[in-house]
């Protein structure tokens, strides 16, 4: 009888104690963190920045970056995120926001693409890309990813990106997917979200440029995917290369309807 | 020269709430660099703001505050139009001053 009693006690106790933890999940309590740190989201230091610079005139041509086109025509800046990559005409190539920014810092100021292409993150002109990619997507927040896939080569982007988030290797065995191909997966205590359809594409392709509190930098779509391939133990994308741009069309055709949220806050 | 900061100042009720974010590497002086040598600290040590040119709130920040550091304050009495100016100054003597008008 006594031992019935206490069986009793402890099966009482341990509902007890398991309803206080349970009350709320790890997402629910991230997501308020979040919430918390919204309204002092520090990536709006890095959008003034970014503003500043691409009035100013800089480079061995001594131009400002206002007659950039983006994609929606010399200068508009209002929307382009939300639909890049895309197609252009005089580089003939698909090109994601920093590759464009790239561009446009060789062509109009006098920059090289390539030496900043070879800088590391967080170093020299590379601030000056992400600053500048701050404040474009911040542009563009609230409205709906809508990336062009009628010209043959975006189309083709697409179907390399596919492939590459897909592709297994390195030392791990690892593809893109192995994380990010399933709903309701996290590693530790982040959400990780399915990149193949919404709403996950949208949310972590929309994300991006994002300001990482843990480590007090902001970065960059670029950045990010370095670091997923780095997870991957796979060698290290070119800035602004092919691939990475083709895995940025995958998720971004992906993420069509989503939301922007760039520039985000993140862990 | 210091980064600007951010200072968003908007009317509650019969007072004001102040946003800030301030554009500081805020170095704790306790990290170690790639070749092992200490980085030394380099952060905010006080803090002004100012209300109508009144003083109105002051601090004494550490090494404990976060990179780009982000405060919050409610200022009684401010009305659309006020200015509200803040002040950091830092362990290297740097320091900004930035001001908004009260929304």
């Amino acid at each position: 009888m006594k031992l019935i009693n206490l069986t009793a006690l402890a099966l009482a106790l341990l509902a007890a104690s398991g309803s206080v933890f349970a009350q709320k999940s790890a997402a629910d309590s991230i997501a308020e963190y979040r919430a918390m740190l919204q309204d002092g989201n520090p990536a709006e230091l890095f959008e003034a920045k970014g503003e500043d610079l691409w009035k100013q005139k800089r480079g061995s041509k001594k131009e400002s970056l206002e007659k950039c086109d983006l994609g929606k025509g010399p200068g508009v800046v209002k929307g382009a995120f939300v639909e890049l990559p895309r197609y252009f005409a005089d580089t003939q190539r698909v090109q994601d926001m920093e590759s464009r920014l790239l561009t446009c810092m060789e062509t109009l100021q006098g920059f090289s693409a390539l030496e900043i292409a070879k800088t590391p993150f967080g170093k020299g002109e590379q601030n000056t890309v992400t600053a500048l990619a701050a404040w474009i997507s911040a542009e563009s927040k609230s409205m709906k990813f809508s990336l062009p896939q009628s010209h043959d080569k975006e189309k083709a982007m697409y179907e390399v990106g596919k492939r590459l988030f897909f592709q297994r290797g390195g030392t791990h065995d690892f593809s893109c997917a192995s994380c990010h191909g399933e709903d309701n997966k996290r590693i530790r205590l982040q959400d990780l979200p399915n990149l193949t359809k919404n709403p996950g594409a949208g949310e972590g392709f929309g994300a991006w440029p994002a300001y990482r509190v843990s480590n007090g930098q902001l970065w960059g779509m670029q950045q990010r995917l370095n670091d997923c391939y780095r997870q991957q133990r796979f060698p290290y994308p070119g800035f602004g290369s092919d691939a990475t741009i083709a895995l940025g069309v995958y998720l971004g055709v992906n993420g069509k309807g989503g939301t922007s949220i760039a520039p985000a806050l993140k862990r | 020269m210091a980064d600007p900061m951010r200072i968003r100042a908007q009317v509650a009720g019969n007072n004001a709430t102040v946003r800030v974010l301030m554009n500081h590497e805020m170095e704790s002086g306790q990290r170690k660099d790639t070749a092992g040598k200490l980085i030394p600290a380099w952060h905010i040590t006080e803090v002004m703001a100012t209300h109508n040119g009144k003083s109105v709130v002051t601090a004494e920040w550490g090494p404990a505050v976060s990179k780009n550091p982000f405060i919050q304050f409610t200022v009684k009495g401010a009305k659309a139009g006020d200015k509200i100016g803040v002040t950091w100054k830092d362990n290297k003597g740097d320091t900004r001053t930035d001001e908004a008008v009260v929304s």
